[in-house]
């Protein structure tokens, strides 16, 4: 898809007029309920894993009385393996949405890296981020510099936690399980499974950091930026201010 | 020794042990390889009409532990394995013969049972300098390993050494310490990791090659799955206080006096593959848990290289400084955090002072 600022202007109008809204507000339909929902879903997963998966690493304070009147590292990590399924199950039906959705729903599963525009416009963004370009160009979805960040920080980090998050639960479910028959691969990677946990660990940081980024350039895009963001992701609009 | 055509029954008998005796055997080792109640008499009839099979018994570059071990195994009794049951030609430990008598023994074999004799490895070769670093009968011992393995009808890996390496391949590994599977490529190798590995497991196993005259299922490591298939946490004692967040969390705290879990001691019971939880130590007496202790992962690959036995996160080294996953993931959160909060002053600022000049030019 074309993305010079050119063309995304006249795919703006164009789109406002056929939707019957201000062409002068330009607002664009970028991220469809699927996505919308998804994205939610996902973020309250991820809230969830990494909270439980933090107190199942380091354990809680031991708790008082009789062991059969505790169930509370039980319930942890059961929040953790539900989380687990909800996540993986949002990112499989996500995946089928890449295909099904708009050209803008594939764009958190690849980098266009052989594209030599691609290159330019990230480190347009780069500057813009660094304080040095003045103006941010105009994206209908993710810039160039997010897209990357996304891939790797997001999609990457989150296939590989479903991953060896799956091996690991295997580890209770038997070698017999399902879980051991798709993902039992992983022990022949990593023989000793304290490694395929620390990795695992590394991974939540991964999401935590990527969760900080993610948050703070939404809101700072948000202001700063000519567009919208934090109220696409609700509402699915695209808005261009100027 | 040598005499790989006489059945278990005959030399059984031969050594005054009664045939009572001799079921009572059968129906303990059917037990503890978890078959059922017909296996005993299977075991009985095997025992009694099959050749015992030739075993030769090595030491490479290790502490002669899992030798120990095997010696204290209570169900089978190690006599009843190595003087009945295999015919054990050839181990430089336990044998009469020494010296050239010895080393001629193991030609013979060789000679004698090619494809039919197991190959029991305890310990592993190094290979750095040629496998200087392990001498045998004037030799490498690596020279000696690959000849035998050569003519041998499988491979059993007795302990970690052999398995995965252990503390002679932990780093830096000065001698290349390099496990079984690693030197000897085209034999089915049997891993029956541990520091030591369990005596009845030792025994167990080698009972159930002769029985069956085929070796057991292996898992994804080449561990036999009757032993090596659920790990130490799914059959802990102390699971239930796991469960309900009940920990230990200093070595004479209130909770280590309760016998809570051992999680937050570093216990390794969660990724260790072995039988320790379900068939204890020296003739089920106890195991390093029940004993209040966290488990090692002493049949785990590497466990030596995985930081302190006391820490419940792993140690990374690759960073320099000795730190685990979540001082990494808080050092990097941290600064990305500090970097988010520059970045967003900095964006302030430039706001503030560029606004009022871009609102004159917009109007």
């Amino acid at each position: 898809m074309d993305k010079s600022p050119q063309a995304l202007t006249a795919a703006v109008a164009a789109v406002a007029v056929r939707s019957g809204r201000s062409a002068e507000r330009g607002v664009v339909y970028v991220y469809e309920a699927p996505v919308r929902l998804w994205h939610w879903i996902n973020a309250a997963a991820i809230l969830v894993l990494g909270l439980s998966g933090y107190f199942i690493g380091s354990a809680i304070p031991t708790m008082p009385g009789e062991a059969s009147d505790n169930f509370l590292f039980g319930y942890i990590r059961f929040a953790h393996f539900f989380a687990g399924y909800v996540l993986t199950l949002g990112f499989l039906l996500r995946i089928y949405w890449a295909f099904m959705g708009n050209p803008h729903a594939k764009q958190i599963f690849y980098v266009p890296l052989w594209r030599k525009s691609y290159w330019r416009e990230v480190w347009h963004e780069i500057r813009w981020y660094a304080f040095v370009a003045a103006e941010p160009k105009k994206y209908v979805a993710h810039n160039p510099l997010a897209q990357l960040a996304m891939f790797f920080m997001f999609t990457l980090a989150i296939a590989f936690m479903i991953v060896t998050g799956f091996a690991l639960y295997a580890q209770g479910t038997g070698n017999d399980s399902w879980q051991y028959k798709l993902f039992g691969w992983v022990f022949s990677i990593w023989p000793n499974s304290q490694d395929v946990h620390t990795w695992h660990h590394l991974g939540l940081w991964m999401i935590v950091t990527f969760a900080l980024i993610h948050i703070y350039t939404a809101v700072r895009e948000d202001i700063v930026s000519r567009q919208s963001i934090v109220s696409s992701i609700i509402s699915g609009e695209r808005e261009f201010r100027d | 020794m040598g005499g790989g055509a006489e059945t278990f029954y005959g030399v059984i008998r031969r050594q005054g042990i009664t045939r009572r005796s001799f079921h009572k055997f059968c129906s303990l080792t059917a037990t503890s390889l978890g078959l059922g109640p017909l296996a005993a008499s299977e075991i009985a009839n095997a025992l009694e009409t099959k050749p015992r099979v030739p075993v030769i018994w090595m030491h490479g570059l290790e502490c002669t532990c899992c030798s120990e071990s095997f010696i204290r195994s209570a169900h089978p009794l190690v006599k009843d394995v190595v003087l009945s049951m295999i015919s054990l030609d050839y181990d430089a430990l336990i044998m009469a013969a020494a010296g050239h008598q010895a080393e001629a023994i193991i030609e013979e074999i060789r000679a004698k049972y090619k494809g039919e004799y197991v190959l029991a490895i305890e310990g592993n070769a190094p290979l750095n300098e040629g496998g200087m670093f392990c001498i045998d009968g004037g030799k490498p011992f690596v020279e000696k390993l690959r000849a035998m393995a050569e003519d041998s009808m499988a491979i059993i890996a007795w302990g970690t050494c052999a398995a995965w390496g252990c503390v002679q391949a932990a780093k830096p590994n000065p001698t290349w310490a390099t496990p079984i599977d690693k030197v000897i490529t085209n034999k089915p190798i049997i891993k029956v990791p541990g520091c030591p590995p369990i005596a009845e497991v030792m025994t167990a196993l080698v009972t159930f090659i002769t029985t069956f005259g085929k070796l057991p299922e292996l898992d994804r490591q080449g561990r036999p799955k009757m032993f090596y298939s659920q790990r130490i946490h799914d059959k802990c004692y102390r699971r239930p206080h796991f469960d309900a967040g009940q920990f230990v969390e200093g070595w004479d705290d209130e909770s280590a006096r309760k016998g809570y879990c051992l999680y937050k001691m570093g216990c390794k019971g969660p990724t260790t593959y072995n039988a320790c939880s379900a068939v204890r130590w020296n003739g089920g007496v106890s195991f390093p848990i029940q004993s209040g202790h966290g488990c090692f992962g002493c049949s785990e690959d590497g466990f030596w290289d995985k930081g302190s036995f006391y820490d419940r996160l792993t140690t990374i080294r690759q960073f320099g400084i000795e730190a685990n996953a979540d001082q990494i993931g808080m050092a990097a959160a941290g600064a990305v955090g500090l970097a988010v909060a520059a970045h967003a002053a900095v964006t302030a600022a430039k706001r503030l002072t560029r606004n009022p000049g871009r609102v004159a030019q917009e109007k």
